[in-house]
């Protein structure tokens, strides 16, 4: 018990512990939200010293308006096939989160975890990315290995830890790992990617290579201290890195507000260490195209690194394992101000007059089709359902390159123990 | 050549074999670094290769983890092993799992060197031996050296593994070995024979104890500075105790500890570290696993009590010769 000290004419202090504006039940409304105008935010040469644009990281580069049409100077200029590509892309991503929700429902996985109204994040800078250029994701980005069209079959077995899983059923669901597609393993721990990813684009440049890195991490994470470090080194070595801060509004059901956002914006971040930051409209997938080429353009050119906060909405729970209605309002999703990423590009697709309605429909089919057709073909290799499809001593293995004594004697006393036992 | 020196001419040799090598860390770049191990590296091999961090543990040990996803080799120093902890993280749950989770698909052949132990005043955050949290991570090989040869040849074997390897330098035999007696002069390394360090390439295989002194008595398991407590005290008091420099305590040597301790019958484990949970556990749990019907006494444990390693009372802390001394009686009267 803290004894109260004796009192002194001073008024009482209070803890400030911030409260989301809207609760279940609560009608939304996000007139207080300032989202700018489409095309009005300047755009720096992507040589420019960090110093003369402190003040982009405060407003909302958007080039996407109501009405489906792309303004300003960070119009990508993009042709259509490659605005088909991304928008199949993304919709790929939300056919393949659909259904692999779904088989974790029914009990096929233990875990699934959607990106569902974050697509254009992932899907946007890669395809503005290299190839070659190295991606340290966090959890959510499953729209970087579909953007640079990994087999989804290979991230379903993942999902089953079945007998196709490379990762030899040891991750959890959605921890992917694929170095061949420049896609770094995921974690699970938090923002450990952000200084991998520095130290990667480290390496790089002090290799005289031209690959850059770029990683991701959520809002809520920005509080580690590995989001600081990162900043810190990528700032001290001018790290050839793109820090991209996927702010989605929760982190479980902690609103932005616990990382700091009642303060200032994410992207703000950058000014303290005198990097460039960037605020873009995340559910504009021209935007999001944009700020990353232009921070891959920067860091190619010896410029350093890039932050870019995307702002966009964790449209579904963050887990199988969480409800979000026990802690936010439904109604934030419909109301969001920023719309739905597909539906946006769709619409300016039609807009420009290539694309309509009927072609979305039968894409949308033949996307569902074909993750229903790898979906069959990765079932057939097992799912968690069925039990365990790796042998029990590969348990083991990959713990060293070499397996000292103490591993082998451990692996050999678990074949004893399931032999005696009769399994 | 002192340890120092010894783990310097480790690392330039290294760099010149293999240009994957990179050195980081607080002041280890112009300077050469507070204990100077890493002092003319950067005017030899380039500031690309050897250079300065911010002072944020994390950052160090997380860029390379990324580093060595490139495919470089880095060595990264973090200054005072008491300042390992903010990067525990990056160490636990990314560089010893990462070849694991990614089922070999990226590894992390990183080589993390630390000033450990006490024994030079330093205080609560600059003495203490957290070996034994780092032997208890799956994945992480954990290397302590008790001399100059020993120390290159086994920091060159650490460079060339492919997993993530703590090596631990005790700093209170830097410059000379140390029995414990800190009343009397220190003596330097050139007056010992394990100062005698090529200027060359060699290897000491990790995994390999070094039995430093014959003995049908006892067995002494140690390794580092405790090493030295241990002669001193086998000379002082003529016992035939048997001593055995461990070297790399994961992965260890299991069969050189099982065959003196079968042979002697008698075990005393040391270490600076606290105690409770400390590496002496372990090696206890495992001589009577191995050794049980072989043992005429308790396996004794000399190690640093289980407080905050105190500034003023440090030598009340360290497990010297007569800590050393008093197990060995109970021991041998057992």
């Amino acid at each position: 018990m803290v004894e109260p000290r004796s009192p002194r004419n001073l008024p009482p202090l209070s803890l400030h512990v911030p409260e989301p504006k809207f609760r279940p039940g609560d009608a939304v409304d996000y007139a207080e939200f300032d989202r700018g105008t489409a095309g009005m935010v300047e755009r720096p040469d992507a040589a420019a010293a960090a110093e003369t644009m402190r003040d982009l990281p405060y407003v909302l580069i958007r080039v996407l308006n109501d009405e489906g049409e792309a303004h300003g100077p960070w119009n990508p200029r993009l042709d259509p096939d490659r605005l088909r590509t991304m928008l199949r892309h993304m919709a790929l991503t939300r056919a393949f989160d659909e259904r692999m929700y779904r088989a974790q429902r029914q009990g096929k996985t233990s875990f699934y975890m959607k990106c569902t109204g974050e697509e254009a994040t992932s899907v946007g800078a890669a395809h503005a990315l290299d190839r070659d250029d190295m991606c340290f994701p966090s959890y959510r980005q499953q729209g970087l290995l579909i953007a640079r069209d990994w087999p989804i079959g290979d991230m379903m077995c993942q999902i089953y830890s079945n007998s196709g899983d490379r990762l030899k059923g040891r991750q959890m669901p959605i921890m992917y790992s694929a170095k061949e597609a420049g896609f770094f393993s995921i974690s699970g721990n938090l923002a450990t990617q952000y200084p991998q990813a520095v130290g990667f684009a480290m390496a790089s440049a002090a290799k005289g290579d031209t690959r850059i890195a770029a990683s991701w991490v959520g809002e809520g994470s920005t509080a580690e201290g590995d989001f600081h470090s990162a900043c810190t080194f990528a700032s001290v070595y001018r790290a050839p890195v793109i820090l991209n801060i996927i702010n989605n509004q929760w982190a479980i059901s902690s609103f932005s507000g616990f990382a700091g956002a009642e303060a200032t914006t994410f992207a703000a971040r950058a000014v303290g260490y005198g990097i460039a930051g960037l605020r873009v409209d995340g559910n504009d997938i021209l935007a999001v195209y944009a700020a990353t080429e232009w921070a891959a353009e920067r860091a190619r050119g010896n410029h350093g690194p890039t932050i870019i906060e995307h702002f966009t909405y964790r449209a579904e729970g963050h887990s199988t394992s969480d409800d979000p209605s026990k802690y936010r309002s439904a109604e934030e999703r419909g109301k969001w101000p920023l719309g739905d990423p597909i539906a946006r590009l769709k619409q300016h697709l039609v807009r420009l007059g290539e694309w309509d309605d009927e072609r979305h429909a039968a894409m949308d089919k033949e996307l569902a089709e074909y993750v229903r057709d790898e979906g069959r073909k990765a079932e057939a290799g097992g799912t968690l359902h069925d039990g365990l499809s790796q042998p029990f001593t590969t348990m083991f293995e990959d713990v060293f390159e070499e397996m000292p004594w103490h591993l082998k004697e451990q692996s050999a006393q678990m074949q004893a123990e399931r032999k005696a036992a009769g399994i | 050549m002192n340890m120092i020196q010894a783990i310097n001419s480790a690392l330039d040799v290294m760099m010149g074999r293999d240009g994957e090598i990179v050195v980081l860390g607080e002041d280890v770049g112009f300077f050469g670094g507070v204990f100077k191990a890493t002092e003319g590296l950067q005017a030899r091999h380039g500031k690309n290769r050897v250079f300065d961090t911010p002072i944020s543990e994390i950052g160090i040990i997380g860029v390379a983890v990324g580093m060595a996803t490139y495919g470089l080799r880095p060595v990264p120093e973090i200054q005072f092993a008491d300042y390992i902890y903010p990067a525990l993280d990056q160490l636990v749950s990314e560089a010893a799992r990462l070849r694991y989770r990614s089922a070999g698909e990226f590894t992390a052949p990183i080589t993390v060197r630390t000033p450990f132990g006490g024994g030079i005043f330093g205080g609560q955050t600059h003495s203490q031996s957290p070996e034994g949290i780092f032997t208890h991570v799956a994945g992480l090989k954990t290397v302590i050296p008790s001399n100059p040869y020993d120390a290159k040849g086994l920091l060159i074997a650490a460079i060339e593994d492919n997993d993530p390897v703590i090596f631990f330098e005790p700093k209170r035999i830097y410059n000379g070995p140390f029995d414990g007696h800190y009343d009397r002069p220190v003596t330097p390394w050139a007056k010992h024979p394990q100062s005698a360090v090529p200027e060359g390439y060699y290897r000491i295989p990790l995994g390999k104890a070094a039995v430093v002194r014959e003995g049908e008595a006892a067995t002494l398991l140690c390794y580092g500075t405790m090493v030295h407590v241990a002669l001193g005290v086998a000379a002082e008091t003529g016992a035939d105790v048997e001593i055995i420099d461990l070297r790399t305590l994961v992965p260890l040597d299991i069969e050189t500890i099982e065959a003196s301790v079968k042979k002697t019958g008698r075990c005393i484990v040391l270490h600076e570290a606290t105690r409770t949970s400390g590496f002496g556990a372990e090696l206890a749990a495992l001589v009577q696993e191995r050794c049980f019907y072989s043992l005429e006494a308790p396996v004794e444990r000399v190690t640093g009590w289980d407080t905050p390693y105190p500034h003023s009372l440090e030598w009340a802390y360290f497990p010297g010769p007569v800590r050393l001394t008093e197990a060995l009686k109970r021991v041998m009267e057992g």
